[in-house]
This record gives C-alpha cells, structure tokens and sequence, in this order.
C-alpha cells in the first residue's frame, strides 16, 4: 500500500473546496439574460383542471411568460417516463399513467405542476404566479397505502383499482409445501415509512439555448446526466440527444431522489428555447418536501417457516408498495427487483414467495431512496428473524448463525447468486466489539434506574454494483447498467480521468485518483476526476445503488490496464526491447533483468512526441477508454447490533451502543468507507426514531417541514464502533462490493429489534417515536390489561 | 416575500412613532419567527420597524431582588450571563435549550414573548416566575399578559422594552422537546418564592401556556416530587398534533413538573 493507493485513509481531495465555500452547484452558476422559473404548483391533492387563466399573470411586471401543459402538448413534448417495465403476474404490462410535466387536465397530488411563470426575478414570478387563475374541481383523495386498490377514488384512468402491477417472484407451490410442514410459523405485519429524502442541495435546473448552434444546454442536480440526455431526448423530445448537453457540477447529496428526470428540468430546458432566455429553478425547501420523488412506503404481511430443527424453510411475504400519484423514472424497479431477491437475506431458506401489489396514491411519486428496496426486504427479514428466534426461545445471535449460507457461491430461490461472503465471522466480530457477553449485566443495571434496555440484531445483505446489462434488461430495465472510463494521459504525465459515474457526496475525486494513484505509480495530485458533464464523457449511466466503486471503478481499471499496455509498446521502442520484455511496477517501465527504465512521465511524453517510433508502427498518444460491464451484483453484508434504553417515563429511546461490522471486500479508502457507514446509519436511524412523511386523509402533507418531518441530529446518535471483515468480491477486478447504502439498510431493524426487546413484545412501528414507544411501553407494563 | 418598507430607528420613541405612522407596520426583532413567515408569504407586512439599533434595548440587569432583562437580548445572552446564572440559573438554562446556536443569537426575548407561540419557552418561566412585561406604555403582569396562543395584552404599535424576572428561592425548567423543530412539547417551569409556589406549563396547553393551581398547592405543602402524585392536568384541554397527542402531552406535564421540582429541590 502506498500512502496514497488503494488502502490508504487519504483526506479528501474535494473537501478543501466544499468546506471553504468554493464548491460550485447549479444555483451558483448564472448565465447572461437569465430569466426565473417558479412553478405554480398544486394545493389540492386530486383535482380536475376545469381552466387555467393565464392573462391576468402574463401582464403583471417582469414576467417573460406563462406557460402551461396546454403548451407542453402544442410543442408536442412528451411526459416523463419510467425505465423499468413491470409484467403483472398475468401477463400484462404495468399501467403507467401520463405524466405531464405540466398537468393537463388533472393533477394528482399537492405540490403537481400546473404551470410555471418565468420572469425577470424570481419574486415577480412568485408575484404572478398568485395572479394565475385555475378553476378546479376539487376531487376525492386517496392517500392510504393499503386501502388504495380498495378505494373508490380511481388516480388515473389506464389503472383500475389505482393498481400498477400485480406481480410476484418466487416458487408459490414449494413455499406452500415449506409451511404445510413447518414446525413452527412466525407471522410479521409490518409498515416501512415513507421518507423524504432532504439532501442538503435541494434540485435545481438551469436550461440555455443557443439560437446560433441550436444547441441546448442543461445544468442540472443530477447522479446521472447522460440518462437525464438520454431521457429527455429520446423519450421527453425536448432536444436532440447531439444537441442537448447536460451539466451536473457539483452535487450537494441526492440519496437517490437525484437519479430521476423531474418536470423542472424539463420544462427549465424546453422554456429556454421558447423564450430565448436561460431559465433557472431552484427548489426550496417547501418544494423539495412536496415534489421530489419520496422513499420507502410498504405495507407487508410475512411469514416464516421453521422446522424442529429451527432451521428456516420458508417465507412468503406480501406488500402492497405506494408509487404515489405517478411513476417515477424507476419506480417500478424498487418494490420489485430491488426488493425481492433479497428477501432470502443471509440465509439459506429454500423456498420463498414474494407477492408486491404496487398501487397509484394521490402523494408524491415515490421512488429509489438510499438503499431503494434493500432497506424493505431487510427490514421484513430481519425482523421476521428476530421474532422467529424469540418465538422459538432462541438466542437471536445463535438463530441467525444456524441459518445462515456457509457456501459459496449460493443460488437463492429469488434470483441471486451469492458469490462470497463470511457472515459468521462478521457475526462473531460484531458480538465481541459488541460485548454481548455483558448485556444482561448491562440490562439489570438499567432496570435498576427504571430504564428498560434491549439489544437488536441485523444481518443484512445487500445487492449493490447493479449490474450486468443482460440481467437488468431480461428482467425489464430500459437501459445497460455498465460503467464507462477514460483515461487520458498528458505529455506532463498527469492524468485525467472521464468517469461516467457522478459524485455527489462519495469522494471519488479522491478514491478513483487513489486507484490512478496505485495502479500508475503516480502521485494523486497528478490525477484529475472529470464526471458531471455529457461533452466531457463520453457516455454514463451515474452514481447509485453503491455502484460507482463495483463497476465505475472497474471501468477506470480496465483502462488503466490498456494504457500500460500500450505504455508497455512506448517503451519497448525509445529502450529498444522487444514489448515483451518490458514489465510495468512501481510507476516504471523496465526491461526484465536489466536496470533500464523509464518513468512513468517519460513515457507519456514519448508517446506524445513519437520521436521514437512510427506513426506506422504505432499511434502516438496515451489514451484509452473502457466500458466495463460488470459479471453480477456484489453482496455487502455484515451485523449491526443496536443497544437502547428506553425511558418508559417519556419514551425516549437512547442509543447506548452501535457495533456496525461489514464486509465491503476490498477497501478503498478506510476513511471514506466509515463515513459512508456512519451516514448510512445516521439515516437508517432517522428512519426507525424519527422520520416519517404523514399525508392527512385530505392528501395535505402534515410533515411539510422541518418543524414537523424530524431529520436525525448528532445528539440522537451514539458513537459508532466499525468493524470490518473481508472477503474480497470475485465478480470484479478490484474485489469491491460497495459501501454506500449499507448502514441506512443495515439500521432499522437493528433499532426495532432493539426497542422491541426492551419493551417485551413486537408491536411498535417507525417511527419509533417517544410518544408511539412510550404508549408501547405502557402497554409491556400492563399485560393482562392489553389481552 | 413581498415588498416593504424598512425602518431602523435607534430608540423606542422613534420605533413607536413610526408605528404610528405607518400602516400595517410590524416590529422587527431577531427575525426568526417573522422572517420566515414572511418568506412562505404567509405575512406581508407593509413595513418594518427593525428594533436591532435601539440600544435601550438590550442588556440584563440585576437590581435588587429582580433579572430584568431587555427586549432585545438575544438568547444566548441570557443563557451566557453570569449575572442570570447566579440568580434564576432556571432561566439560563431555559434559553440555552431554545433551538439551536442560530436561533439562540438572533432570537430575542421580546420576540418570544410579542409572538407568545405556545410552544415556546420563556412564556413559562414569565408565568411562573410572576415576570412583570414592561413595554413604552405601561407594566403587564405575565399573568395578564398571555391570552391565548399568539395573543397578548400588547395593543398595536405596543413595544415590549424590557421583561422583569423575580429573584425565585428555587426555580427549574424541565423541558421535553418536539423531536423536530425543537420548540417545547411540553415544558414546565417551577419556582419557588417566599409566597408560594407556581407551576407553568407551555407546550402542552391547547390554549397556550397555563398555570397548574392544583400542582402549586401541593408543592406549596410539600416542595417535593411525590407531593404531584395523583394530580393530573385534564387531557380535553391539552394540545394535539402528530406528535403527541393529548393524552401524551397531559403524562408528560406529570412528568416533566415531577423533574422540574426534583431538579429545583436539587438546588442549595
Ligand atoms: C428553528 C427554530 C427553532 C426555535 N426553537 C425555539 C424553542 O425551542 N423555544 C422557543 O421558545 N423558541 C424557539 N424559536 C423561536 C425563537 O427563539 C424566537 O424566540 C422567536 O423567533 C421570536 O423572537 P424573534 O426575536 O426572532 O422575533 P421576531 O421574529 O423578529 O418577531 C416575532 C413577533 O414579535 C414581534 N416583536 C418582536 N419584538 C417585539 C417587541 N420588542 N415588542 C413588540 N413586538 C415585538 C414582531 O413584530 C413579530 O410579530 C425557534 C425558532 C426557530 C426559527
């Protein structure tokens, strides 16, 4: 290891310009003639569009235009669309609604576009905004998750029952037999709360057009910007993918919510060409609230099937997941394929049957969120795992140990194949780090201070580096979900590097110039990251479900092996040696048995000045690109082991202890992987104790804010102890799994499972919060009177 | 936010002329809670009077047996003063849990008190500590002075100037915070004076912050934690809300005088 390659805690190369106020997202960025854009949005959760009158708002001061789905449809732009087809059991496709950037005719939920004002600042818009008059008529609302398919409220009209898809995963018949020879049936109803997602930048969009070119370009808050090109023009039509570039600088967070192309980016892009102006959104907060793709949002009934020999045989689980009023562009991907094949968590259950009802509400659209359908199934198999191991009087620890898969690679009934792991010594660590030994110690010194202490396991699995293209297509995704990377060396011998992967938050302007770094010999201040920018790279599917390490990595690595290989010919000809004998280490080319050698810059620079061989023999330059398309998922997985005391008083839950151990194979940068994790459990957290999203019956969104949607703080958390164990991923070249998701996956069951130890019974929903554990608690104290 | 005019004055008189003048005018003093509402355009004042150069207004006094402390004042004034600290420790304390650092310096007293949110904190140590509201005009009795969520005794164009704390024997706040936004869902502050003992609870009422006279009868028997046992606030009349709902917030009240007495007891 050196002391900036692959392994090193090194400090993030990027957080000098964040943490000095010098980092550039798309509100810092402000283009000549730019007009604002400020969207008259929704106040009612279901309604008939009856007109809009736009003429008392058009000639209010400073407006430029007034625009409306009316518009959208002349120009003939498309609505959004969602990438991922779903078949119904029967057969039949999922009922996907119009999306409409700007309603036409409807709208479907608070906060739906209806139109946007585009003006010289952004408080005339607002000011105009109010003036637009729209007649509505006000319909009945659906909210409920599990009364949606029941509800005689219908949200569009391609979707009877406001169902989207039936569908299912699994072997029905065997899971079937599996119960009708268990031992023992350990029955779950669970909720999984709807999360908003609040990074710290909300979304923004800058659309330009230029008259001159007719080229369009679009700054944008983006994980992804060549599938925002992509969609928007192949699908929305705003532009010509050639003519269309997007730009996502600097991106402050997204956990998820900044995959999706959203109706603002849109209608900033279309606007621009319309009114010959730049047009600028910025979300506020209040926006971000109401429109931008929520997370989570299941409502599950599971079961587990043990036999006398307390092994697991069996789990069928039904939820009906809410998608909101629309879908969102992988909506339907979440509840599904994110969500099922990790229903068998780490153990070996022969049969499972997975049933996902997806139903249309009339709430935000609800899509991927940090861990995007990993989280659920974690929480339905972890908290099954629990309950099945108390019911059976089990140690929760030993119960886990004995079901769980010891060999490698590991065919699940639901689609996944394991291909390495060591869950039991992730097990083993976490116990000790943990000093479970001691708990009950622990627990009786709490009861004697009237405080109730519970402890809470979670052995997660996860699927990340998602994955091969082949995969992902026959199981209905739109697009490949390979990586790509370039790497272009200068005559200096510094490197830029063009990822096709974005950060927002993740550090790879440090962790990819750490494998440059390793691979080269060169020293990380030479090498440059490039993402963000569709004129730059060259094409990239972004940064999500913890893939950028697992498979944009991978990309740069495959091109940093063919620009040694053709370093490897550079040499041989300015050393005169035959190429084979010329070995690439330590940053130098040397020819075998000799003490002749060239540095790695020297090498560069004969490759650009070609005064030592022919153009004909050989192409001067040094630079190569890779698309990297990975051989499977990669399976993090590890133990969390959550300790609380609850104070049966007030109900507040205390975080004593976190023990996270987690197998991320191999490691980049240490550093950078445990603040992943403490993020990662930070927000797991924020959703067992704190979070929730709460629409009244009427559809308003009660937790429209700060004041009232409750984001984890510092003092609600503990100190983390991390633990690592390693068995390094063989399904890519750098043995990466990925780290991104994992405590926000890892966390919830830990929490529930720990609160509902303390309390003595199982019934507690997220949140967890002090008036909802203190009446639990109410209830542990009087048992006969809750019979 | 919509357009206003924006005045600055450097005294109370000046402040209070201009509110006279002005139409639709609102007093401007840290800001946080008008700011925003402001913002969200939910108000639209036509001006405002910022109070932040009226130099009158500021600063914490200790005169005899009383804290008095200027409208103007920030909380985290209050919960830096060593002066505040040796005499109602309680009430520093109170201001170092408003909020956050932010709102703790630029958030005013006045402010607090003007606004009477019920969720917020020092209207339940004004009430407990028989606090007198002195403004340009006249001297309200905190027991006068709050009538009701976001209403006061104040008549327009009213400036509050300074609010005047009595030096309790004992005193303590026992606060249980919304999770979220920080203010009190339930807060009780108790003191201790040489006549008796009153209990104030903000946070919990649906009609603002209260005095619990049965509470202040036991404890002015037996200034002790388990003198409450038996005494309940009645529910119909506490606030609910997603986060706690009546029924919770009366158990709480129970719950956070107990530790208020407890932790006012504590004290030399
Ligand atoms: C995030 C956040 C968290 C908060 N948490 C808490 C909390 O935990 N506990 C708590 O108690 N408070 C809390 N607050 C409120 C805050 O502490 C202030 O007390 C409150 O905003 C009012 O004070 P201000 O100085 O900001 O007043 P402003 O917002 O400037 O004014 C409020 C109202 O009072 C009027 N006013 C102001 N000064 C005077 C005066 N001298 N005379 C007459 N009228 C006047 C104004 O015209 C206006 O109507 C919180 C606020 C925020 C934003």
């Amino acid at each position: 290891m050196t002391a900036t390659g692959i392994g090193a805690p090194v400090r993030r190369k990027e957080d000098q310009r964040f943490v000095t106020g010098q980092g550039r997202y798309v509100d810092d960025f402000n283009r000549p003639g730019q007009a604002f854009a400020y969207f008259l949005r929704s106040p009612h959760a279901h309604a008939a569009i009856r007109s809009i009158d736009t003429g008392p708002a058009t000639i209010m001061p400073g407006v430029v235009a007034v625009l409306t789905g009316d518009n959208l449809a002349a120009d003939g732009i498309g609505g959004l669309i969602c990438g991922w087809m779903i078949h119904s059991k029967d057969g039949s496709p999922m009922k996907a609604g119009p999306h409409p950037a700007l309603a036409q005719g409807k709208v479907r939920y608070v906060g739906d576009h209806v139109a946007v004002v585009i003006a010289e600042t952004l408080a005339q818009a607002k000011d105009a905004a109010e003036a637009i008059v729209v007649d509505y008529e006000v319909l009945p609302a659906i909210v409920d998750t599990a009364e949606a398919a029941k509800a005689s409220v219908q949200v569009h009209d391609v979707a009877p029952d406001n169902t989207v898809f039936n569908w299912h995963l699994g072997n029905r018949e065997e899971t079937e037999a599996a119960f009708a020879r268990a031992r023992h049936v350990t029955r779950i109803d669970l909720v999984n709360n709807r999360l908003v997602p609040n990074p710290i930048e909300p979304r923004a969009a800058l659309g330009e057009y230029d008259p001159g070119t007719d080229t369009y370009t679009l700054y944008t808050t983006s994980q992804n910007p060549h599938v925002a090109r992509l969609v928007l023009s192949a699908f929305i039509g705003v532009a010509p993918e050639h003519k269309l570039r997007v730009i996502a600088p600097d991106v402050g967070g997204g956990f998820g919510s900044k995959i999706f192309i959203y109706a603002e980016e849109t209608v900033c892009v279309w606007a621009a060409k319309k009114v010959r102006r730049p047009v600028k959104w910025t979300s506020d907060r209040s926006e971000a609230f109401l429109a931008d793709a929520h997370g989570r949002d299941h409502v599950t009934h599971a079961e587990m099937a043990t036999d006398e020999n307390g092994r697991i045989i069996g789990l069928r689980v039904h939820t009906t997941a809410n998608l909101g009023a629309y879908l969102s562009t992988f909506a339907s991907s979440v509840p599904t394929y994110l969500y099922a094949p990790l229903l068998s968590g780490q153990y070996d259950i022969p049969a499972i049957y997975c049933e996902v009802d997806a139903v249309y509400t009339n709430t935000a659209p609800v899509d991927a969120y940090r861990g995007a359908g990993r989280p659920e199934a974690t929480f339905v198999v972890e908290r099954l795992v629990e309950k099945t191991a108390r019911e059976l009087g089990q140690d929760p620890a030993e119960f886990r140990r004995r079901n769980y898969i010891t060999q490698f690679p590991h065919q699940t009934p639901v689609i996944m194949t394991y291909d390495t792991g060591d869950y039991a010594a992730s097990l083993d660590k976490a116990l000790d780090l943990a000093d479970y030994r001691n708990f009950q110690q622990r627990k009786q010194e709490s009861a004697r201070r009237g405080k109730l202490r519970g402890i809470g396991f979670s052995s997660y699995i996860e699927a990340c580096g998602i994955a091969p293209s082949q995969a992902v297509g026959s199981l209905g995704a739109g697009v490949g979900l390979w990586e790509s990377a370039e790497v272009r060396v200068n005559p200096t011998g510094s490197v830029e590097v063009l990822t096709g992967s974005h950060s927002h938050g993740q550090g790879h302007e440090t962790t990819f110039a750490q494998l440059v770094s390793d691979r080269l010999g060169i020293p990380i201040d030479q090498v440059s990251i490039v993402h963000g920018d569709t004129d730059k790279v060259q094409f990239g599917m972004g940064t999500y479900g913890s893939r950028s390490g697992a498979v944009g990595m991978s990309a740069i690595a495959k091109a940093l092996d063919k620009v040694i290989a053709k370093g490897k010919k550079v040499a041989a000809h300015v050393l005169e040696a035959s190429e084979g004998d010329i070995e690439f280490k330590d940053g130098k080319f040397g020819v075998a048995g000799t003490d002749k050698a060239l540095g790695f810059g020297e090498v560069a620079l004969q490759a650009y000045i070609a005064h030592k061989f022919s153009g004909q023999d050989l192409e001067p330059g040094l630079k190569e690109g890779a698309f990297y398309d990975p051989t499977n998922f990669t399976f993090p997985a590890g133990v969390h082991i959550c300790e609380v005391e609850i104070d049966p008083d007030t109900g507040v839950t205390r975080i004593d202890r976190w023990t996270a151990v987690d197998d991320f194979g191999v490691i980049i940068n240490p550093m950078i992987v445990e603040g992943q994790v403490h993020g990662g459990i930070a927000q797991g957290v924020g959703q067992a104790l704190l979070e929730g999203a709460v629409y009244d019956q009427g559809g308003q969104l009660v937790t429209a804010s700060f004041n009232d949607y409750c984001m984890p703080r510092a003092i609600d958390l503990p100190s983390f102890q991390v633990g690592m164990t390693v068995t390094p991923c063989p399904s890519n070249p750098l043995g990466i799994k990925g780290c991104g998701e994992a405590g926000a996956i890892a966390a919830p069951p830990a929490v529930i499972n720990a609160i509902t130890d303390a309390l003595g019974h199982e019934d507690i929903a997220m949140p967890a919060t002090p008036q909802a554990v203190w009446r639990a608690a109410q209830k542990a104290r009087m048992p006969m009177a809750a019979e | 936010m919509y357009a206003f005019d924006y005045h600055r004055p450097t005294s109370v008189k000046e402040a209070a002329n201009l509110a006279g003048q002005a139409e639709d005018a609102k007093f401007l003093a840290g800001g946080h809670t008008l700011l925003p509402t402001m913002k969200l355009r939910l108000a639209g004042p036509a001006s405002l009077i910022d109070l932040g150069q009226v130099a009158e207004l500021r600063g914490i006094e200790r005169s005899g047996d009383a804290i008095t402390v200027g409208a103007m004042t920030k909380h985290a004034e209050v919960a830096g003063s060593a002066d505040v600290r040796a005499a109602i420790p309680a009430l520093a304390e109170l201001a170092e849990l408003i909020g956050d650092p932010h709102v703790r310096n630029r958030g005013t007293i006045g402010g607090s008190v003007a606004n009477n949110d019920p969720a917020a904190d020092y209207p339940a140590a004004c009430l407990a500590l028989n606090a007198t509201i002195v403004t340009d005009k006249r001297r309200i009795a905190a027991d006068d002075f709050f009538q009701g969520i976001f209403t006061t005794a104040l008549d327009e164009g009213e400036i509050v100037t300074q609010v005047s704390f009595p030096i309790a024997a004992k005193a303590a706040y026992a606060k249980f915070r919304n999770p979220a936004s920080r203010y009190a869902l339930v807060g009780v502050f108790v003191a201790k004076h040489a006549d008796g003992v009153r209990v104030a609870v903000t946070g919990a009422g649906s009609n603002g912050v209260f005095r619990v006279p049965e509470m202040e009868e036991a404890l002015g028997r037996n200034f002790a934690p388990e003198a409450l046992d038996g005494i309940a606030v009645p529910e119909d009349e506490m606030n609910s809300d997603i986060h706690a709902d009546s029924a919770y917030r009366a158990h709480l009240v129970g719950v956070m005088a107990r530790r208020a007495v407890e932790a006012a007891a504590a004290r030399g």
